[in-house]
């Protein structure tokens, strides 16, 4: 990581200054079954720059895992990818001198999954968190163990040389030893907050509590120094205590390492105080994209204003009924002609809404809405 | 603590009460299955509920919620205590009388059933996969042989109506549902044979933010037609906080605390609930959160530490929690609380 700390302080104001890491540009991923084809990502675009936290919020079945996972080449089986790109910026893990800036722009729609490239990238460039720490942990593995693959997959450790001018430069390369790895892994455990990690460490996943299991897959996941990290709905599974742990030390070590985060949830309390811009995603489309404040503050997409106003709020009672969206998630094989919303959509025009499809439109600086409201 | 007005300004006695309920669950181990320890899963809860009122109960997973509640009905056997429901089951002109559940036959508390429901948290696993909506809906009917043919056929598809289903859905399966809609089902179940007291087992969530709202504000519909009562167990403070009038925070087996829902949320009086309070996310990205974070796991209810079990992770603890459990006392008029200091301290609301 080249970026220093203070940069980040500055950057934090001005996110258009950091350098890009990956850009998605109209992605489409689609499974054909046997009732048709399933568009669940049509149409994605968006960029996340170094250090930036993206969020991606919608219900269930609206796209944000399948677009996590097309980033990391990773989609389950029937499902493909038809269209788009997503540009990943890569620099150079292991430069060698002068070679520092190097960036190059790696197209991973076009890689092989099975290639040697992106398994560089899965993993030790771009880590993934899963929402269920149980399925996710082998167990017939201990923690050490898990740590230890990532590790010694991912991790190349400098040999100093003495260089020309009698200066100690980073010539070369070489592989973690066990021992090493070990130290690695009770380094990451003891990082992520976990009491006694020299012990821990040869623990198996049923020996550790839920929180404890997914503060060690968020160690696998940074033992390899990623560039960035896709955490899929990290603390669903865990009780309010716990998640406010897990958030509290993600925020930490995205400030010590400068990584980026697309963070994936469906909780809006969540997502308010994790990202810096976010992605509003329903049928597969994104139906808005903004700030984290002007999100909140001023959403456009009656879809966003909805779900904004249908989640129950600590404070003081009102005793009011909740506003909720009416009908339901429609059936991905058959969805709605015109603006897929429309049949929920309380500001419904009959004979627009139902015909013409909304174009992605911008109603401001960064902030962009699918919806024929905001179209001239 | 007879009578009050709740929220909707209905009056309310009380339903069902219950005092120092135990459940401990046997680890047993060896051949001879030998029980070689305790797992405390509920520990001394004591609470009430007035007819027409809901009552939260919130906790971190693994606190006894759940347990609790099936103890009530006798799910599970409780291990102590006592659970007083007024029921008109039990008498022949269906005068409402106090009974203590625990003390009747099998066959008695089969009858009070029919006016204690459930809802449970998972639609999918709740509702089997080989019945029909109609066959599920009747089911209570017929076990309780109160199924009259052509009558309650009526009586399914008005259940429908309302609770948001269509009557040409009661011939399909449940896998043909959203989970949401499942969710619809269970609750038309529960609705079956006129309860009074419906046990709502994290009844929302599993459900998408948006099917979540639909349900919460079906539910308190139901309340208000049905003059229904509520247990709600949930883990989501702001959920509880929505739909409760009072609500009772559990700990490692015990309840900590419990007043009324604007009480508890505004002046609460353990410092857990605090802790609790101040973990939750909020929907606002301008919030200047300053929560205290809790150190450590919740205690192992197999192992729990001495005195009070909150101690190690509570930043108030004095030597005497160490040492002595604290009481559940009424500390102020309907405001109970478990903890040595609850006076003294002067803790911070939402």
């Amino acid at each position: 990581m080249t970026t220093t700390a203070t940069q980040v302080e500055h950057t934090q104001t001005q996110t258009d200054a950091r350098p890009l890491l990956l850009e998605v540009q109209d992605l489409k991923v689609e499974f054909t079954i046997r009732g048709g084809v399933v568009k669940a990502v049509d149409g994605l675009t968006f960029d996340i720059k170094r250090g930036q936290t993206m969020g991606i919020i919608g219900e269930s079945g609206c796209g944000k895992s399948v677009t996590a996972r097309a980033i990391l080449r990773m989609i389950p089986k029937p499902g493909k990818i038809t269209g788009g790109r997503i540009l990943y910026y890569r620099r150079p893990r292991h430069p060698k001198p002068g070679e520092e800036d190097k960036v190059e722009v790696i197209d991973v729609t076009k890689l092989d999954p099975d290639g040697e490239v992106i398994r560089q990238i899965r993993g030790g460039e771009i880590a993934m968190i899963f929402q269920e720490p149980m399925s996710s942990l082998t167990p017939v593995y201990t923690a050490g163990t898990h740590i230890n693959e990532a590790v010694t997959l991912h991790r190349l450790l400098p040999i100093k040389k003495l260089g020309d001018q009698m200066v100690e430069r980073i010539m070369e390369y070489r592989r973690v030893t066990k021992e090493e790895a070990r130290a690695i892994a009770i380094e990451m455990l003891r990082r992520v907050g976990i009491p006694k990690p020299e012990q821990r460490v040869d623990s198996y996943p049923h020996q550790l509590s839920g929180g404890q299991r997914q503060r060690v897959m968020i160690a696998i996941a940074l033992s390899t120094e990623p560039a960035m990290l896709i955490a899929d709905e990290p603390t669903t599974a865990l009780d309010v205590s716990i998640e406010a742990q897990i958030l509290d030390l993600m925020r930490d070590l995205q400030r010590t390492t400068n990584m980026a985060i697309m963070f994936i949830t469906h909780n809006l309390g969540v997502i308010a105080s994790m990202a810096d811009e976010i992605v509003v995603m329903y049928m597969g489309k994104q139906v808005e994209r903004a700030k984290v404040v002007d999100l909140f503050y001023n959403p456009k997409h009656p879809y966003t204003k909805a779900l904004l106003q249908s989640v129950p709020r600590l404070g003081p009672k009102t005793g009011q009924r909740l506003a909720s969206i009416e009908g339901m998630v429609p059936d991905p094989l058959n969805l709605p002609t015109g603006c897929v919303f429309h049949p929920r959509c309380p500001a419904f025009v009959a004979g627009k809404c139902d015909k013409i499809v909304p174009k992605w439109t911008q109603v401001g600086e960064n902030h962009w809405v699918r919806c024929l409201l905001y179209e001239e | 603590m007879s009578s009050t007005t709740t929220k909707n300004g209905r009056i309310g006695d009380i339903l069902l009460e219950v005092k120092g309920l135990k459940k401990y669950f046997p680890i047993q181990r060896g051949l001879l299955r030998r029980t070689v320890g305790y797992v405390k899963a509920v520990d001394d809860v004591s609470l009430y509920v007035r007819s027409g009122e809901t009552l939260g109960l919130v906790g971190e997973s693994g606190c006894g919620k759940t347990t609790a509640s099936r103890c009530i009905i006798r799910l599970y056997e409780p291990t102590a205590g006592q659970v007083f429901f007024k029921t008109r089951a039990l008498s022949p002109d269906g005068t409402p009388k106090m009974v203590n559940l625990l003390e009747l036959s099998r066959e008695e508390m089969n009858r009070v059933r029919q006016e204690i429901a459930m809802i449970f948290q998972d639609p999918i696993n709740s509702l089997n996969p080989r019945m029909t909506v109609a066959d599920i809906i009747a089911e209570p009917m017929v076990i309780h042989g109160k199924y009259v043919k052509g009558e309650s056929e009526e009586r399914i598809i008005e259940l429908l109506r309302r609770v948001g289903l269509r009557p040409d859905h009661l011939r399909r399966y449940p896998h043909e549902f959203s989970g949401g809609q499942r969710q619809r089902i269970g609750i038309a179940r529960a609705l079956a044979l006129n309860p009074s007291l419906v046990l709502c087992d994290e009844p929302v969530s599993a459900l998408d933010v948006s099917i979540q709202a639909q349900t919460l504000n079906l539910l308190q519909d139901l309340q208000e037609e049905f003059k229904l009562s509520y247990i709600f167990v949930a883990h989501d403070l702001s959920v509880v906080q929505h739909i409760s009038d009072r609500v009772a925070v559990m700990y490692v087996g015990k309840v900590v605390e419990m007043a009324g829902a604007e009480e508890l949320y505004n002046n609460p009086m353990h410092p857990y609930t605090e802790a609790l309070l101040s973990a939750v996310p909020k929907p606002d990205p301008l919030y200047k959160s300053d929560r205290i974070i809790m150190q450590g796991d919740v205690a192992d209810p197999s192992n729990p530490p001495s005195g009070c079990y909150f101690h190690p992770r509570c930043q108030y603890a004095v030597d005497l929690c160490k040492q002595k459990a604290p009481e559940f006392r009424e500390v102020k008029p309907d405001h109970w609380v478990a903890c040595h200091r609850a006076e003294e301290l002067k803790l911070r609301g939402i």
